[in-house]
């Protein structure tokens, strides 16, 4: 007799490439996100850093919301706000905004303690060699400031890589989400994990390892 | 544009609701805190003073709970160990998940705490005649303490939002009731936009309760 019709597949060679693809979406979301969460947030930092009335009243409290809010309820409030206010966006584009506006509002903190740790006196022998205010940034802020955070930004960084995975949520199909199909088809959620698991381990160790250990180095 | 009408007074209606789900995940976090620093504080001493088997256990958690997405782990708890036979209640999943994660990221809190206490405050406590025990809790713990207030608190902070991810295991924490309740109208924008600003209190009282009893406790 033949053998009964199943709805399930067994896990084949051709769903490790689906899952390969799948965690190539999540570097790609995640790189996007954090090299324009980055660039934001620097910017976010130093108006911050400047101290401003208009930051400390208006951008330091809209940007706790985004540290105050759990992110997954910040996807899904903006991705059923977008269509609110006209925006057709897709579940990538929104991911993107949401993760690049959640990034930002971290590594602005980050980058605020980076200019904080260069010191006045430094600031002012670079000023008083008669550099301007931009090439004191430029030229003296900049690099000692970036030494002072580097690990702190790599944790940020690579949290936000780990956020990721909620976009899951919006349908769109990174490593989790599709480890989550493959397990309605096969059945085997704990293989799949597993890989799934190994995946983010694999890209997540090497880098945290690699920041303590230069903020080990840079701290003797 | 803007042909969207907010509808607010079936959120308003069924506010209540959320709030006592806002109360589920305060405890869950708690509970998911209280387990976390008691783990912690053990994996942190293991990984300080122990060789062998029950040392890779310890770092292998720390690991793996730094390195892997919140919502991975939560997954792993639901949907792996199912496949093992042991079925959780979604209550139960959310907590081990969120508990497995904290004991993670403060056993490294821990362990840079004690790493702080120079060596000669043993040493000093012993030769007054100190036993380990009386040496650990009346001065190592309490320097510790100090030290780790603040990370503390943050991870307290990072517990409750967290927790959010138990909407999806069909947990009824805050994100859980409010998607069961937007489902039931639609509402969807309205009922997270609400549920946001209740994360957002959550949060604040948090950070403002810590900050009222740091002025207690350190008083000195």
């Amino acid at each position: 007799m033949e053998p009964t019709i199943s709805f399930f597949f067994d896990f084949q060679l051709s769903d490790l490439w689906y899952l390969a693809e799948a965690a190539w979406r999540t570097l790609l979301i995640s790189a996007l996100s954090i090299t324009i969460g980055t660039v934001l947030g620097v910017v976010f930092g130093w108006m911050l850093f400047e101290g401003r009335w208009a930051a400390a009243l208006f951008l330091g409290p809209l940007l706790d919301v985004f540290r105050s809010v759990p992110l997954i309820i910040q996807l899904v409030l903006f991705y059923n706000f977008a269509p609110i206010i006209g925006l057709v966006l897709d579940p990538f584009l929104s991911g993107v905004v949401i993760l690049s506006i959640y990034c930002a509002a971290l590594v602005a903190n980050v980058a605020r303690g980076g200019m904080e740790a260069v010191g006045p006196s430094m600031r002012r022998a670079a000023r008083s060699l008669g550099m301007s205010y931009w090439q004191d940034l430029r030229h003296v802020v900049l690099p000692i400031g970036t030494r002072a955070v580097f690990p702190s930004w790599v944790g940020v960084a690579l949290g936000v890589m780990k956020d990721s995975a909620l976009v899951s949520v919006l349908g769109y199909v990174e490593l989790l989400k599709a480890s989550q199909i493959l397990i309605t088809r096969t059945q085997e959620p704990l293989l799949i994990l597993t890989i799934a698991g190994a995946f983010y381990f694999a890209l997540s160790y090497p880098i945290s390892r690699y920041a303590a250990n230069l903020e080990k180095r840079w701290a003797s | 544009m803007f042909d969207y009408n907010f509808h607010w007074r079936p959120v308003l209606k069924n506010l209540p609701d959320l709030l006592a789900a806002g109360l589920t995940t305060l405890q869950v976090a708690v509970l998911a805190m209280i387990i976390g620093v008691i783990v912690g504080l053990g994996l942190a001493l293991i990984r300080l003073h122990m060789r062998g088997p029950l040392r890779w256990f310890a770092s292998a958690w720390v690991e793996l709970a730094r390195n892997t997405p919140a919502l991975f782990q939560l997954f792993f708890f639901g949907f792996g160990l199912g496949a093992l036979g042991v079925h959780m209640t979604p209550y139960a999943i959310v907590l081990s998940a969120l508990s497995f994660n904290c004991a993670g990221y403060l056993a490294e809190n821990f362990r840079g705490g004690f790493q702080a206490i120079p060596d000669t405050q043993i040493r000093a406590a012993r030769s007054l005649g100190m036993t380990a025990w009386q040496t650990y809790t009346r001065i190592i713990i309490p320097q510790v303490f100090r030290i780790v207030y603040h990370p503390l608190t943050n991870q307290m902070v990072w517990a409750v939002l967290i927790s959010s991810l138990g909407m999806l295991v069909g947990f009824r924490e805050l994100s859980g009731e409010t998607q069961a309740l937007a489902s039931r109208t639609y509402r969807i924008f309205e009922y997270f936009a609400v549920t946001a600003v209740i994360y957002y209190l959550i949060v604040k009282i948090i950070l403002g309760a810590s900050r009222l009893l740091a002025a207690r406790l350190f008083r000195y």
